[in-house]
């Protein structure tokens, strides 16, 4: 079994490196899938191909040659007889395969729901239109962790993503580590998955939530658990003071303009919940859900006119003073 | 059974019982008459012609979305624009131009036909039918052109479509089309039910009926189940954006599930409903070009029926991804894949009909040809998403878009492309090219899978469905591209055909009564069929009642022919049961339609609407039924000599 | 047949400039709609001359998307903490007819922008003049001002109002009087 999806998988790799595709597998589970998802392949190939072939040369040996159009034949109940148990034959081996093809589908969905009873960690995660509030719950409410598009887990070991939705339906979906679950309001839903190696992948929204629908992604990091566990407790704390004068007016840019009114940064005055918590925003790899790399020149379209990037996402324009626009990304890339 | 065929009876000019039968079926004419056509014919024509240009319309839809996806981070439209635009897309080819056209249109003018009837049951019901449709279609379409069009996805999921989060009245709009669609259906399918179970040929008993007809009645009956399921999910939708209900308000006890059971419920069916009438116009199609009777009759209308009750049992594969129990998901896994077992049936025995016959390769014949080609793909690509571990990879990804097209185009355009070529001379009695045929076959085939193959791969990749754009730096630039191409070919195969229709039109070589030497009923009369359809009713001896006629076939004599009068049979064996009488044409199913109407689009802005609105519709309807004196005279004529 | 293409086109017409209204959204509001102001003049008394921009009110009263952002913006924006839905609280009800600085989108505007006394914060800075405005519909909503197809339904949230299309419209004592002058466009 293992050498035959060896083979199939080196038929299918070419092509299917990539970041956030299920044919490139980070994690038990998504590997376990993609078993299955070859097992049928090619079981279908095969039977497609030879109904095709049987059809082909069976039409291309019956055609009539020229224009006149035959009179309908009479019925050979004795060859009908011979052609229904083939008939019945080829129907008994299609239900086999499809037995083989349900069995393997059992196997794979006991197999992946079953790493749910270890679960080490559990980390909340809210939709919203259009970002991922996540959240690392602790006893000790200090260390409770917020952050945003992007879930650090230790690797190798399983994690369990306890999720809702704030407003509309959203689905959660890291092809490389996992199949997908909705993310519905008025419910809970679990998704455990575990990542072997660090690395990072990407996944994004699979449920259609609105204008922005399109750009909602988020990005699994991957870390050692002791880098992982260094990382948890570096997003607990609140973001330093600003160090020097530009620093300082950018935060008080901040302060004093629409940011405050939907943003939370640790240890300031800005502690509003609508949007995502910037406190660690210079940590993140990318912005606005996984739309941009987090540059400072990105950061800076991003905030003069999140409506040119994101057509109808929550964030209004902020048109301001390029001196306050520099001052601002200052203070903005000392929250690391 | 014999090797002959019977010659279709057909009126000599001048003939007095044509005369007679013309002058009592004729067709109103001008302007107002236009309104008051009851003839199935007529109204399949409709059918047909209207359906078709939602089709085209749908298909310039896709059109522009492949512009907008050929790009990645393309602006030639915004995120608001696209989601109308693929809600559009959706909702007009499965509502506006699906079932219509694969249901209402082709039952309502063949299986009257097929079934040796005049007309189909309840004429002005079909009438008010196709009103309804034609109706709630000019009604989406005008609301889209002033910017009202449903962006919420074809399925409209709460709350997404709720009223807290789809502001201004676009889902109304959607919400009401499946009102008047849905209505449609339902009156098309009662009609159905009752020509097949009661209005055949004697001598066509259920072990005789042809497959199309077998297929488009199961088809009825799985609209009477299914339908009431949107209805009842798109009028808790309406009420909660309307009239502030609870149904779907998960802070107060509602639940957004609820909506997808519902729709789902009616959503799966719906796609079988789609794709039954396909499978039997295959049917139809192979055993005429075959030139022998179906192998596995009996096994095929099992398939078939089968096929219908397995459908209601397969819904929640829609909802895999919801958080479902375990126990749930292996039920309906299991049912996902056992419904190919009738399939697979049905392919089986086409398949050991066709290597079995003498092939004649026209145009009909390649279109089938192309249905195997593409809707297996699909039905494999099905056992794919059936699994729940592989759906919950690809489930709402292109590979999902890339399924269900390979089935819906595969499983119903081509089959309809070939019933298009294979009817069009009976019903119009001219005769199209094969030579555009073949283009626009192979540019077709060729297109489609341009177009939609790396959508497989898209998905696979990480491309979800819905996404207006996607990154540059996803891979998946070149894939869009190729599909983006495909389009055009489709485009221009298309394109062809309606050149084909238009020149054969104009001046195509006349059809002879059964140019492919089919062996169903509707080949037993003129091309195209008179207003009275057969010139005497037909009785059958066999299930290819032209190939299986005796040498002198009896035909019904002793109607009563100065009135419409029909002829009931019973259910099972076909035995002559009793007479009655069509209603004559009348404008009130259109002016029924007319108040249905003002009261379904009065009810998206003002609730009460629908109180003052019924007032209206209860007198057209009042109208509509109140007999003739003539009409009450030979009612109770026929009931004296009738047994009650 | 032409007079039935007219009257078809008419109907046509009529419908496209109504729904064009309603479910007009504007995503971008351009540099002038995000500027973020002091305030509207209250008066059209002033000294030399002034330049004044024509109200964008209606733009957003018309527009059911801008009204249901106003809608989402009360609660992000924490008016619920005061004013609660609507019945009020530590500020005053805001669904009734008793509109203590004016009932005018231009008067309800600079409150919001300019705070009040006794509690109402100033908002100047803090959030741009199209979502002020799109506040500024919705508010007048709470009371039953809107017409009931552009005014939002109910919430789905835990219900502690009659949706806002479905609230009967309160009728304030500066009801009839004349709007505040604004320039006529040159």
């Amino acid at each position: 079994m293992g050498a035959i999806s060896q083979l199939a998988m080196l038929l299918f790799a070419p092509g299917f490196h990539g970041k956030q595709t299920a044919l490139s597998p980070a994690g038990p589970q998504a590997r376990t899938i993609e078993h299955t998802f070859l097992l049928i392949f090619w079981i279908t190939a095969v039977v497609y191909v030879i109904v095709i072939a049987v059809l082909a040369i069976g039409v291309w040996r019956a055609r009539i040659h020229g224009n006149e159009l035959p009179p309908p034949q009479p019925a050979n109940p004795v060859h009908d007889r011979i052609v229904a148990r083939i008939v019945a034959g080829a129907l008994g081996v299609s239900i086999v395969l499809l037995f083989i093809m349900l069995v393997s589908s059992y196997r794979t969905s006991h197999a992946t729901s079953a790493l749910a009873a270890s679960s080490a960690l559990t980390i909340n995660v809210y939709g919203h239109q259009w970002w991922w509030e996540v959240e690392y719950p602790n006893k000790e409410p200090y260390k409770i962790v917020h952050t945003a598009n992007e879930i650090h887990v230790p690797a190798g070991v399983p994690v369990t993503i306890h999720a809702t939705s704030r407003d509309v339906i959203h689905s959660f979906w890291a092809p490389n580590i996992h199949g997908k679950k909705d993310l519905l309001p008025g419910y809970f839903n679990d998704l455990t998955l575990e990542v072997d190696q660090p690395g990072n992948w990407r996944g994004q929204c699979a449920e259609f939530c609105g204008e922005q629908h399109a750009h909602m992604s988020f990005e699994i990091v991957a870390q050692s658990p002791q880098d992982f566990q260094r990382w948890l407790s570096a997003q607990a704390l609140s973001a330093p003071g600003p160090t020097t004068p530009q620093i300082a007016h950018g935060q008080q840019v901040f302060l004093s303009h629409p940011c405050v009114m939907c943003h939370t940064i640790g240890g300031t005055t800005a502690n509003s919940r609508v949007g995502p918590d910037l406190t660690h925003l210079a940590s993140r790899s990318t912005i606005a859900a996984g739309t941009l790399p987090n540059t400072i020149g990105n950061l800076a379209g991003w905030i003069s006119n999140p409506q040119s990037i994101k057509p109808g996402c929550r964030m209004p324009p902020n048109p301001m003073s390029s001196t306050d626009l520099n001052d601002l990304l200052a203070y903005l890339e000392t929250l690391r | 059974m014999s090797t002959s065929t019977v010659s279709p009876i057909l009126p000599e000019a001048g003939d007095p019982k044509a005369q007679q039968l013309e002058a009592i079926w004729r067709e109103p004419s001008g302007f107002i008459g236009w309104f008051k056509a009851v003839h199935h014919t007529t109204i399949g024509k409709r059918y047909m012609v209207t359906a078709f240009i939602f089709f085209l319309a749908a298909g310039i839809l896709a059109g522009l979305m492949r512009l907008q996806l050929a790009f990645p981070e393309a602006h030639i439209m915004g995120p608001d624009l696209y989601n109308q635009i693929f809600t559009m897309h959706g909702s007009v080819m499965m509502f506006l131009f699906a079932v219509p056209m694969m249901f209402e249109a082709l039952s309502v003018y063949f299986v009257p036909l097929m079934v040796g009837a005049r007309n189909i049951a309840f004429p002005r019901l079909n009438a008010y039918s196709y009103y309804l449709y034609v109706m709630g279609g000019i009604m989406l379409f005008c609301f889209f052109f002033t910017n009202t069009g449903p962006d919420r996805g074809w399925f409209a999921y709460v709350p997404l479509s709720g009223p807290d989060y789809g502001p201004g009245k676009r889902a109304d709009v959607w919400a009401q089309l499946i009102t008047f669609t849905e209505v449609s259906a339902l009156a098309v399918a009662v009609e159905v039910v009752v020509t097949v179970f009661k209005l055949r040929a004697p001598g066509m008993s259920l072990n005789r009926i042809p497959l199309f007809v077998w297929g488009q009645v199961v088809t009825a009956f799985m609209v009477i189940f299914a339908m009431p399921g949107v209805v009842v999910a798109s009028t808790m939708l309406l009420l909660d954006r309307t009239t502030s209900t609870q149904f779907f308000n998960p802070a107060v006890g509602g639940d957004v599930l609820l909506y997808q059971h519902l729709f789902w419920w009616f959503g799966h069916p719906e796609v079988y409903i789609i794709f039954i009438p396909g499978t039997v116009i295959v049917s139809s199609i192979i055993t005429t070009f075959s030139r022998r009777h179906i192998f596995g009759y009996l096994a095929i209308v099992l398939s078939v029926i089968a096929t219908g009750f397995i459908a209601f049992g397969l819904w929640v594969h829609h909802m895999f991804a919801t958080g479902i129990p375990q126990m749930s998901e292996s039920f309906f896994t299991a049912a996902s894949m056992m419904i190919a077992i009738p399939t697979g049936t049905q392919i089986f025995c086409w398949v050991a009909t066709i290597v079995t016959g003498k092939v004649v390769l026209k145009t009909p014949m390649w279109w089938v040809l192309g249905f195997f080609f593409v809707f297996i793909i699909g039905g494999m690509t099905g056992i794919f998403v059936a699994a729940v571990p592989v759906d919950l990879q690809v489930h709402d990804t292109y590979f999902v878009v890339a399924h269900f097209h390979y089935v819906l185009i595969g499983g119903a355009v081509f089959p309809l492309f070939g019933a298009f070529m294979y009817w069009f001379p009976k019903i119009t009695g001219r005769m199209l090219s094969e030579k555009l045929g073949m283009w626009s076959f192979w540019l077709f085939l060729i297109g489609f899978n341009i177009t939609f193959f790396p959508m497989h791969i898209a998905g696979l990749r990480g491309m979800p469905r819905r996404v207006y754009t996607y990154g540059p730096g996803m891979g998946l630039t070149l894939l869009n591209q190729i599909e983006s191409c495909g389009y055009i070919l489709l485009f221009i195969s298309v394109f062809m055909f309606l050149i084909n229709v238009w020149m054969s039109l104009r001046n195509g070589e006349r059809a002879p009564a059964n140019p492919w030497g089919g062996g169903t009923l509707e080949w037993a009369t003129s091309s195209p069929p008179p207003s009275y359809n057969f010139l005497y009713l037909p009785t059958v001896n066999g299930r290819e009642a032209l190939w299986d006629a005796a040498p002198n076939q009896p035909v019904v004599v002793g109607l009563h022919e100065d009135a419409r009068t029909f002829l009931t049979t019973r259910i099972i064996d076909a035995e002559p049961e009793g007479t009655d009488e069509f209603p004559a044409p009348t404008i009130w199913p259109f002016l029924a339609a007319v108040a249905t109407t003002v009261m379904f689009i009065g009810s998206i802005f003002r609730p009460v609407a629908v109180s003052i609105g019924a007032i209206p519709i209860a007198i057209t309807l009042i109208a509509w039924f109140w007999p003739t004196r003539q009409e009450a005279a030979r009612r109770r004529e026929r009931d004296k000599w009738q047994k009650t | 047949m032409r007079r039935h293409l007219l009257i078809l086109s008419s109907i046509a017409a009529v419908l496209t400039v109504a729904g064009c209204k309603r479910e007009h959204r504007v995503f971008d509001p351009g540099a002038t709609g995000a500027q973020v102001a002091n305030g509207v003049q209250l008066t059209d008394v002033h000294v030399g001359q002034v330049a004044h921009p024509p109200s964008a009110y209606s733009q957003y009263s018309d527009s059911a998307y801008a009204v249901g952002e106003g809608k989402r913006l009360y609660s992000a924006y924490n008016c619920v903490g005061c004013h609660a839905n609507g019945g009020g609280g530590i500020g005053p009800p805001l669904m009734d007819a008793v509109w203590i600085y004016g009932s005018k989108p231009e008067q309800i505007f600079s409150t919001i922008v300019q705070g009040r006394p006794n509690g109402m914060p100033s908002f100047a800075g803090k959030i741009p003049d199209y979502q002020v405005w799109e506040l500024v519909a919705y508010v007048r909503s709470m009371s039953g001002q809107l017409p009931s197809d552009i005014a939002p339904s109910r919430s789905d949230t835990m219900p502690t109002r009659n949706a806002e299309q479905a609230t009967k419209k309160e009728h304030p004592s500066d009801e009839y009087q004349q709007p505040v002058q604004q320039e006529k466009s040159r």
